[in-house]
């Protein structure tokens, strides 16, 4: 009985993608999404350095952190969080069309989503240029005009650039990765039958999207009348 | 019953299998992956020891007879940067790990071959960053890179090293991810979660520190780097910054860094007692949970670093709890090795030896720990030579020798040849002789207020300091000895047969050394492991 189930596995085994050291493409996909899973939790304990840093500064120099809040650009910034959820939902439905086999659409929806991570990823560097113009990079001739806490100030702005760079980093590889899916599936090599690669980058896009949702808030909104905490 | 096949002898394995310089260096296949990080992991071993020969060369005379202040301190940083990141993290999990865990759970070759070549080729690249760093002067900051002096005053290659290590951890995470998926999704049938051997369990546990530790330590020396190169500030005063911050991200990793260490020799001294004895391990399933509890525990007790740094005297009395309480889940393992030990029949072969060995000097080393997790006495030996001794006893005591004791276990395995066994004895004797006389006056040393990281002391404390520096020189010796005789037995050694020690687990099903797929059938597993008397594990066509 028990070589039948081996033999039943192993004739599973056809499709094209399954590697060798799988018993069936289930088994291939499950490892897959397993280890992708486990990536995005090293993900956020990468992040997690950022974020405790941010928390722990933040607590000591509410004063400080609330005032410069103010020098971040609030609609700019809405307006980017609205381009990269919009970036989401096309991601959503690539993975979407690539499980149903609709390989024109599954290109059409991978180049929006990379359409507006790029849109997202310019207005960065514009915000990016902006703060180089007004002398708001920590340790190039740093002075941030009408700052309260002059010590501290710094501070936030070392974690601004801390973790937009690096979230913007994350999303320079996505744009990236991108790039070879929409390839890939312009030669037809995803379909209902096996997609994982696809799959897999949704879960990164939307992990990425998720840090900015909490980026947002935290460097953004915050306090920026300065008066819950003065 | 017993119906494993009779060992078939297997022209072709996995070293054979291809010939070429390429079919090394593109291979996917882990067990040649696991010989490419045993010959890498050596060599950093013998380049950290060659710096722990130049320690112990200064510290024989009191004024210090080699170098000045300034090229000891870059000394005893390259020591540790070396045998910290790259030897001891990857030495047991990226070498018998790599090797034995698919074979362990009866699987052709870990979930993802070419992200295991990939991590390869990082830990490569990380171990060249820190070469270059090497040849270029050093760097002088102590392996903790404490800010600010690291961030801002060092003279030293501070941020090529940072970078080293850095990119170096990648490989760690994605051998750890490897590895988590492996267990999860690989496991051959019947081979339930309570089926696995402890190895199993012991490398379960130390993969999820690795995926949650080392992102950490990989965005504090982002940070670093940041703040060095581009004076973005996060750490150093001047900027506004918080230096314990550092020290708390630093040691977030840095301890469960060394139960990345010392879990793997755990499992191989479970496999190593279990088969010496041809009994069960007594407790199962507390080893592999107290695995487990070492992992989780492990994160909580950081603040043990920090005692006397300006972390709230509150916190450090909660970490000193903690401290005590991950004490306990080794104790757990202790006991049960002896009990397992308990009126069995020993075999005290080479393996036996070392696996004696590191439960004694691990129970050593993990007591004076206790001292240190005290808040009162940690004051007084923070710093000084006891910490040295402690943690030596633990890494090299404790992890070398679980090491050398799965590279001998498992060596008929990998290279189906039998190791000289009078050499190898005499061998493991020298080497427990030779850590003790180093590290035990450190002990000492460091009670009467002997602080690490000086060049010179003051003369009263020469004779302790010359009979470690001897011990080390037996040390360094009883090194040498395997090194050679290992390499000799690839060519001279007894042929081993599949299963020279009369062993239970799937590895020792498969011929010695196994084909490149690993098993000539998928077994079936019907059993727990470690059944000595009624061994079952059925191989279906
Ligand atoms: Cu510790």
């Amino acid at each position: 009985m028990d070589s039948n189930i081996v033999v039943a596995e192993h004739a599973q085994a056809a499709h094209r993608a399954v590697r060798h050291h799988f018993e069936s493409a289930e088994q291939q996909r499950d490892a897959s999404t397993v280890g992708m899973w486990v990536f995005l939790v090293t993900e956020i304990m990468f992040f997690g350095g950022l974020f405790l840093a941010y928390f722990a500064y933040r607590h000591a120099y509410p004063t400080a952190f609330a005032s410069a809040s103010n020098k971040t650009d609030l609609w700019i910034g809405a307006a980017n969080t609205t381009v990269l959820i919009c970036s989401s939902l096309t991601m959503a439905l690539a993975v979407h069309c690539a499980a149903t086999s609709k390989r024109m659409l599954l290109v059409v929806f991978l180049c929006l989503t990379l359409v507006l991570g790029s849109v997202f990823l310019g207005v960065k560097g514009y915000q990016y240029h902006d703060k180089w113009v007004h002398h708001e990079i920590p340790g190039q001739n740093f002075h941030c005009e009408g700052c309260a806490d002059a010590t501290h100030t710094p501070l936030f702005f070392s974690l601004y650039f801390g973790m937009t760079g690096l979230h913007a980093t994350h999303m320079i590889v996505g744009v990236g990765i991108l790039l070879v899916l929409i390839f890939q599936s312009w030669q037809g090599r995803f379909d209902a039958a096996w997609h994982t690669p696809i799959e897999n980058f949704g879960l990164y896009w939307h992990f990425v999207d998720i840090i900015w949702i909490f980026l947002f808030p935290l460097l953004y909104l915050i306090d920026r009348s300065g008066k819950g905490l003065s | 019953m017993i119906t494993a096949p009779p060992p078939v002898e297997v022209e072709k394995n996995y070293i054979n299998a291809e010939h070429g310089l390429k079919s090394w260096l593109l291979t996917q296949d882990h067990k040649l992956i696991a010989l490419l990080y045993l010959i890498s992991v050596t060599a950093f071993f013998f380049i950290g020891g060659l710096f722990a020969v130049f320690i112990r060369l200064q510290l024989a005379t009191p004024t210090g007879a080699m170098f000045d202040s300034n090229t000891y301190n870059k000394v005893f940083t390259m020591h540790g940067i070396i045998m910290v990141f790259f030897f001891l993290i990857p030495s047991i999990p990226a070498t018998l790990g790599n090797f034995l865990i698919p074979l362990m759970v009866g699987a052709k070759d870990l979930a993802f071959p070419r992200i295991n070549l990939l991590s390869w080729y990082i830990y490569i690249a990380g171990g060249l960053f820190t070469l270059w760093v090497l040849f270029n002067g050093g760097v002088d900051t102590g392996w903790t890179f404490y800010t600010p002096f690291s961030s801002s005053y060092s003279n030293g290659y501070v941020i090529a090293a940072g970078l080293g290590i850095f990119i170096n951890g990648f490989s760690s995470i994605l051998t750890g991810l490897n590895f988590i998926v492996t267990i999860h999704r690989m496991r051959a049938p019947g081979l339930t979660w309570f089926r696995l051997p402890l190895f199993v369990w012991a490398h379960y546990a130390t993969s999820v520190i690795m995926i949650l530790g080392t992102p950490v330590i990989a965005v504090t020396l982002f940070l670093l780097v940041l703040e060095r190169g581009l004076h973005i500030g996060f750490f150093d005063p001047a900027y506004g910054g918080d230096p314990v911050l550092f020290q708390h991200l630093f040691w977030f990793y840095s301890h469960p860094a060394v139960y990345i260490m010392i879990l793997p020799s755990m499992g191989v001294v479970s496999e190593v007692i279990s088969t010496f004895c041809s009994k069960k391990p007594f407790g199962y399933t507390f080893i592999a949970f107290s695995s487990v509890a070492i992992a989780v525990f492990g994160f909580l007790v950081w603040g043990h670093h920090l005692f006397v740094s300006s972390q709230s005297v509150y916190a450090g009395m909660v970490f000193s709890v903690l401290s005590y309480i991950v004490a306990i889940p080794s104790a757990i393992k202790v006991f049960n090795w002896t009990a397992t030990m308990y009126k069995g029949s020993v075999r005290l072969t080479t393996p036996m030896l070392y696996s004696l060995g590191f439960i004694g000097l691990f129970t050593i080393g993990g007591l004076t720990g206790l001292f240190l997790a005290c808040l009162g006495m940690d004051v007084h030996l923070t710093d000084t030579y006891f910490v040295i001794a402690h943690f030596h006893y633990v890494m090299v005591g404790g992890a070398i020798m679980g090491y050398l004791a799965g590279v001998h276990f498992w060596w008929p395995k990998m290279f189906g040849r039998m190791y000289p066994e009078g050499w190898s004895k005499l061998s493991a004797v020298i080497i427990f002789v030779g850590f003790n006389l180093t590290f035990f006056p450190q002990f000492i040393l460091g009670y009467m207020g002997m602080p690490r990281r000086y060049a010179a002391y003051p003369a009263e404390f020469q004779v302790l300091n010359v009979l470690s520096s001897a011990g080390a020189s037996i040390l360094g010796l009883g090194y040498l000895i395997p090194f050679v005789y290992l390499i000799w037995s690839l060519k001279y050694g007894k042929p081993a047969g599949p299963n020279p020690w009369g062993a239970t687990g799937l590895e020792w099903q498969t011929a010695s050394p196994p084909p490149t797929e690993n098993f000539e059938i998928t077994p079936v597993v019907t059993t727990e492991a470690y059944e000595y008397s009624t061994e079952e594990v059925v191989h279906v066509g």
